[in-house]
């Protein structure tokens, strides 16, 4: 099977904590950041968008894989916030690493798990050799409404990834997934702000999906979780995401990398990427890793990784997800709501 | 349109730094250029990828633009010069005006420049943010 040849991640500068949201709201901060486990979240600057995200990411994870970018045969960009309704961020990805005009490409929707979408659109070019290598990559820049529940944790980032067959840092044994008809968030074309179904959002939604996605892989592989060294989940918040790792029996010892929502919130289309690429920052050769995304609609993408020694030439040849997280600059809200758009200009 | 067709053309350079080196005296040139104006017809030029590093050469901090940039504002605009050689006139991204000095370094960075209202083209390209 195919596997990971390079990695990239990036989280904007800025950070809004939740007490501040808080302050605004008149809510009870530590109410609000314990039960969500989130201490506070990311925020693009005004002029960073899913595409500029995107392409930093890309970037980096071509760097990383040390391939000829004009080697890439597919771009696909998963997001729920690409800059244009028309218009395909992938393009604009593809450009500026360097990969046109000899390629595929397109931009993936579904919900918060678009990127790992794309990951498995790659997954199944390389292995069938169609292409050499495909580029996906999963980032947002996610919209809370003020006031809304999703302010607190709607937040800005991206991870990108080189699949390929050669020189690969990390190997995919399988994907799995988990899929239905279930409308716990959504938002209609032209609305800014999505909707969500509050509580049903948990066990129905989030809950069912990964959960599956997770007991499907290890039927097919005849694994089990004190297998993996590290598991990473989708984190809409650090609540979710404990609990899910909780509910299949996995340590906090092997889910505690991967969780980052309660540093940068809930990067989206981002979340699950990012997660993996710090467990990637700091696995070991042999170790073996359990991605689980979740995008609300809803459905689930489980990928088992093992990894390889290819990593420790690679690791240290771009930013890595913690140097990214520790590089940071508060906002209040009202520069907050200024970056955002929030403000109506006369 | 003709500024959608225009911004189109500039794409490469926009994107990825593509300037020109003359293959004679060695001089390297952003944005790209036709003839060498110090070899004039016995320059060659040829493309080249900038690697996107340099130094401030100077700067000025805007704080009243025009309305279009007022949620940026005040920004920083410098001059950079590029460890390749050309000089590019430039934004620089998230840092406080009145850190920034003549000398700092700076990498490049992809950031949306402008958009066309909100209903035409977004174009995006290079600025720099200062290397920590
Ligand atoms: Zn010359």
């Amino acid at each position: 099977m195919a596997g990971i040849v390079g990695y990239g991640v990036y989280i904007p500068l800025y950070r809004i904590k939740v007490e501040e949201i808080a302050r605004v709201w008149g809510d009870d901060p530590e109410i609000i950041s314990k039960g969500l486990v989130v201490q506070e979240k990311s925020v693009p600057a005004p002029d960073e968008d899913t595409a500029t995200i995107s392409v930093e990411a890309a970037r980096y994870s071509v760097k990383r894989a040390m391939i000829d970018p004009q080697k890439i045969g597919a771009v696909y960009v998963g997001s729920e916030s690409h800059p244009y309704a028309v218009k395909p961020t992938a393009t604009i990805v593809a450009e500026a690493v360097g990969a046109s005009p000899n390629l595929t490409a397109a931009d993936f929707e579904f919900a918060c798990k678009a990127g790992t979408a794309g990951m498995q659109a790659c997954m199944g070019l390389v292995d069938s050799g169609i292409v050499e290598y495909g580029l996906a990559v999963g980032a947002d820049t996610a919209q809370g409404a003020p006031g809304d529940a999703l302010e607190y944790t709607a937040s800005a980032g991206g991870a990108a990834y080189i699949i390929g067959h050669d020189n690969t840092l990390a190997d995919f044994e399988d994907t799995y997934s988990f899929t239905t008809d279930t409308p716990d968030f959504y938002r209609r074309e032209g609305k800014p702000y999505p909707r969500h179904g509050g509580r049903f959002t948990g066990e129905p939604a989030y809950f069912k999906h990964v959960i599956a996605a997770a007991k499907g892989i290890f039927e097919k592989l005849g694994s089990e979780p004190s297998d993996y060294d590290h598991v990473v989940f989708h984190q809409p918040n650090g609540k979710f995401y404990l609990k899910a790792a909780k509910k299949l029996g996995f340590s906090d010892e092997q889910s505690r990398t991967g969780l980052l929502a309660p540093f940068i919130g809930n990067t989206y289309s981002g979340a699950t990427p990012i997660g993996l690429a710090a467990i990637l920052d700091i696995a070991k050769a042999g170790d073996r890793i359990l991605a689980v995304s979740y995008g609300s609609g809803a459905g689930s993408d489980a990928f088992s990784i093992i990894v390889n020694e290819e990593i420790e030439r690679k690791r240290d040849t771009v930013p890595k997800v913690s140097e990214l997280i520790e590089k940071k600059k508060y906002v209040d809200y009202a520069l907050y709501a200024k970056f955002k758009g929030k403000l109506r200009m006369a | 349109m003709k500024d959608t067709v225009r911004g189109w053309r500039h794409i490469p350079q926009r994107y990825n730094l593509i300037g020109s080196k003359c293959l004679e005296c060695g001089k390297v040139f952003f944005p790209k250029r036709i003839i060498c104006p110090e070899c004039r017809r016995k320059g060659q030029l040829e493309d080249i990828k900038l690697r996107g590093e340099g130094k401030i050469y100077t700067y000025s901090i805007i704080n009243t633009p025009t309305d279009e940039f007022k949620t940026i504002a005040p920004y920083v605009v410098a001059i950079v010069e590029l460890d390749d050689g050309a000089k590019i006139t430039t934004q620089i991204v998230d840092c406080n005006p009145e850190d920034v000095k003549i000398g700092d370094e700076v990498e490049m960075v992809f950031r949306k420049i402008r958009e066309e209202g909100d209903d035409g083209v977004i174009s995006y390209g290079f600025k720099f943010r200062i290397k920590k």
